[in-house]
C-alpha cells in the first residue's frame, strides 16, 4: 500500500504525462500485458524492470503504438491516443528506441539522426535546410558521444555504438517522452557511466521511461521504479523501497 | 546557384547528368537514321524506367503493374487526340492526368498490402486495365490498336512525325524526368523513401506516415510512366493493347535491374543496353530471347546491383557523389 500512497503524492506534484487504464495485450492464449493501470508524471525518470518475458517490451510497444492493445486505453498529455497510429503518436512526442537495434545500416550515422530531426522540423511540404539538419544531427550525436563517428555507415558501428545511435535518433526527435528499451546492452562500464550522465541530462527536457536490466543503472537513475511480472505490475515505488520489497526480491532480484 | 547545384546532387552529379543531356543533344546530329529513331524511343522509354525506379529503386515498392500507368497515359492521350480532337500539349496533359488518377486509385488500394501481395495486387490492376482496353474495343480496336491521326500529332504547330522534332521532344521529356528524379533522390523526400525501403518499421517509429510517403512515391512514379506513355503514343503515332500488357510491366523492371536500381542514371543505361542487346542479337539469331535471358543471369551473378549500382558501390563515397 505504501507504493500506492507514493503514487498519489507523485501525481499531486507534477501533471501526469502518460496514463494507461486496463491496458491488455494477448498473444493467442498468452496475456503478455494484463490489465495494467500506469501513470507517469511529467519530468520523471521511471525505470521499468522485470524478469525476461515479463511483458516490458510489449507494454511500451502499446504506448508507442507499434502494436494494438487487446483492451484498455492509453492517454498522453491528457488526451486519449489509443486509436492513434504509431507515427502520429511520435508526432505528439512519444519516441521509442528499439530493444533489438533498428537503424538504417547503409546510411551514415549522421543521416540516421537527420531522419529523426527532419520529421520534427518538417512543416507541411517545407522541410528544413540541409545545414540545419546536419547541425541538429551532429549535436545529437555529440551528446551520446558519437560525434567523431558521424560519417561512418551505421551498420559498421560496434553493437554498443549502434545502441547509442538509437538513443541519438530518439534525441533527434526532441520527444516529450523518451522510451528506452535496454539501451545499455553491450556498453562497456565507462560507456555506461557516461550514459547515466546523458540520461540525467535528457531528463531535464523529457520524461524518460527506461527498461533496464542493469541494476546499477536503474538504482542510479530512476526517480521511481515499476516492476512488471507476468504482464502485471508487481510493485512500484522509489528505488530504496523496491530494493527492500520481498515480492520483488523473489520474482526478480533473485533474493 | 548553390540551390540548383544541390538539387542536382552537387557539382559532380550535376556535371555528369547535365553532360549526358548535352551529349544526347549533340548525338542526334551524328546518329544514322535508324539509331536516331531508336534513340528517340529509348529516351521516352527511359522516362518510364526512371519513374519505375522511384517506386522500386528508391522506395522498395516492387510493382508488377506499371503497364497500367504507362497505358493510362498512352490511351488518355491517344483517345483524346482521336475522338476529342485534342492535339499537342492538351492530349499529353489528358494522358498525364489519366495516369495520375489511375495511380492514385490503384496505389491507394494496393498499398494496403506489402511484399508479394503488393506485387500480385498491382499485377491484377494492370490485368484489369489490359482487359478494359479490349472491353472498349469499339474505340481502342483492342490488339490491333489505332494509328493516331497525323493532324492531331502536333505541338505548338510543330509536326510530331518529323524525326528531328521528335528527338528534341523526347530529349526534353527525358531531361525533365532525369532532373526530377535527381531532385527527388537528393531531397528530404528521397531520404525518407530510402529509409522506408531500408527499414520501414524504423521509419514509422521516427514519425513518418509510411503509407502516405509510399503513395506519394507511387504517384510520382506513375506520373512519369504516364508521361512516357502519352509521349510515346503521340510521338510515334500508334496506340495498341500490347503497351498495356504484362510485358510492359516487366520491361521497366528489367531495365532498372540492368542499369542499377536506386541510381538516378540506372534506368536510362538499362533501357539503352537492353534495347541494343535485343536489337543486335535478334539480327543474328532467332533465339535472341535466350541470349537476353543469359545476359540477365550473367548480370545478376556479376553485377547484382545493376551496372551503375555495382559501379557506385565499387567507387565508395566518390561513387555516391557522381551517381546519386
Ligand atoms: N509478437 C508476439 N507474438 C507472440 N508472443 C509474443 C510476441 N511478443 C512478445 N510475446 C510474448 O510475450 C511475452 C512478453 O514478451 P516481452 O518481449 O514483452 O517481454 P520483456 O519483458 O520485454 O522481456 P525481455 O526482458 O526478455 O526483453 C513473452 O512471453 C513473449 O514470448
Ligand atoms: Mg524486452
Amino acid at each position: 500500500m505504501a507504493a500506492l500512497d507514493a503514487q498519489a503524492t507523485a501525481d499531486a506534484k507534477a501533471p501526469v504525462l502518460l496514463r494507461t487504464q486496463g491496458l491488455t495485450r494477448r498473444f493467442g492464449g498468452l496475456t503478455a500485458v494484463d490489465s495494467v493501470d500506469f501513470a507517469l508524471p511529467e519530468g520523471e525518470i521511471r525505470a521499468l524492470i522485470g524478469p525476461n518475458g515479463a511483458g516490458k517490451t510489449t507494454f511500451v510497444s502499446l504506448l508507442s503504438g507499434r502494436i494494438r492493445p487487446s483492451a484498455g486505453r492509453v492517454e498522453f498529455d491528457g488526451r486519449d491516443v489509443t486509436q492513434l497510429k504509431a507515427h502520429a503518436r511520435v508526432a505528439r512526442g512519444i519516441a521509442y528506441t528499439f530493444q533489438i537495434t533498428s537503424i538504417f545500416k547503409a546510411m551514415s550515422a549522421r543521416e540516421n539522426v537527420m531522419l529523426a530531426a527532419q520529421r520534427r522540423l518538417t512543416q507541411g511540404l517545407l522541410g528544413p535546410s540541409e545545414e540545419r539538419l546536419r547541425a541538429e544531427a551532429d549535436a545529437a550525436l555529440a551528446r551520446v558521444g558519437l560525434g567523431s563517428r558521424a560519417d561512418e555507415p551505421a551498420g559498421a558501428l560496434s553493437y554498443g555504438h549502434q545502441r547509442l545511435l538509437e538513443v541519438a535518433m530518439g534525441l533527434g526527435l526532441a520527444p516529450r517522452l523518451l522510451i528506452l528499451d535496454e539501451p545499455t546492452q553491450g556498453l562497456s562500464d565507462e560507456e555506461i557511466a557516461a550514459f547515466i550522465d546523458l540520461v540525467r541530462d535528457i531528463a531535464r527536457q523529457s520524461t524518460v521511461l527506461l527498461i533496464e536490466h542493469n541494476m546499477q543503472v536503474v538504482m542510479g537513475l530512476a526517480d521511481r521504479i515499476t516492476v512488471l511480472d507476468r504482464g502485471a505490475i508487481l510493485a512500484e515505488g522509489p528505488p530504496d523501497a523496491i530494493r527492500a520489497d520481498e515480492a520483488v526480491q523473489r520474482a526478480y532480484l533473485g533474493g | 546557384m548553390s540551390g540548383v547545384l544541390a538539387l542536382l546532387g552537387g557539382p559532380r552529379s550535376a556535371a555528369l547528368h547535365l553532360g549526358l543531356i548535352a551529349v544526347l543533344a549533340v548525338l542526334q546530329f551524328v546518329l544514322a537514321e535508324y539509331h536516331h529513331i531508336a534513340m528517340s524511343r529509348i529516351l521516352v522509354l527511359a522516362c518510364f524506367a526512371i519513374g519505375f525506379n522511384i517506386a522500386f529503386g528508391y522506395t522498395g515498392l516492387l510493382s508488377l503493374g506499371h503497364a497500367l500507368f504507362f497505358g493510362a497515359g498512352m490511351y488518355g492521350a491517344g483517345l483524346a487526340a482521336q475522338f476529342l480532337a485534342v492535339a499537342g500539349p492538351g492530349a499529353f496533359l489528358i494522358g498525364l492526368a489519366a495516369a495520375i488518377a489511375t495511380t492514385l486509385i490503384a496505389g491507394a488500394i494496393a498499398l494496403r498490402t506489402a511484399g508479394v501481395s503488393f506485387m500480385i495486387v498491382t499485377l491484377m490492376f494492370a490485368q484489369a486495365g489490359y482487359l478494359t482496353v479490349y472491353y472498349f474495343g469499339a474505340y481502342t480496336r483492342g490488339d490491333e490498336g489505332f494509328v493516331v491521326d497525323a493532324t492531331m500529332r502536333t505541338l505548338f504547330g510543330l509536326a510530331l512525325n518529323d524525326a528531328t522534332v521528335r528527338y528534341w521532344i523526347a530529349l526534353a521529356l527525358f531531361a525533365v524526368c532525369l532532373v526530377g528524379a535527381l531532385a527527388v533522390a537528393r531531397s528530404g523526400l528521397g531520404r525518407v523513401l530510402v529509409a522506408i525501403r531500408e527499414n520501414e518499421e524504423r521509419a514509422r517509429m521516427l514519425g513518418y506516415d509510411v503509407y502516405r510517403y509510399k503513395l506519394t512515391a507511387l504517384v510520382i512514379s506513375g506520373a512519369m510512366a504516364g508521361a512516357a506513355g502519352a509521349a510515346y503514343g503521340l510521338l510515334f503515332g500508334y496506340v495498341g493493347a500490347s503497351f498495356a500488357s504484362i510485358q510492359y510491366s516487366i520491361l521497366p523492371l528489367l531495365w532498372v535491374l540492368m542499369g542499377g536500381a536506386g541510381v538516378v542514371l540506372g534506368p536510362f543505361l538499362g533501357t539503352l543496353a537492353m534495347f541494343y542487346l535485343i536489337d543486335l542479337t535478334s539480327g543474328v539469331t532467332t533465339a535472341y530471347l535466350l541470349v537476353v535471358g543469359l545476359a540477365l543471369i550473367a548480370l545478376i551473378l556479376f553485377f547484382p546491383k545493376g551496372i551503375l549500382g555495382t559501379l557506385r558501390e565499387k567507387l565508395g563515397a566518390r561513387g555516391a557523389s557522381w551517381l546519386p
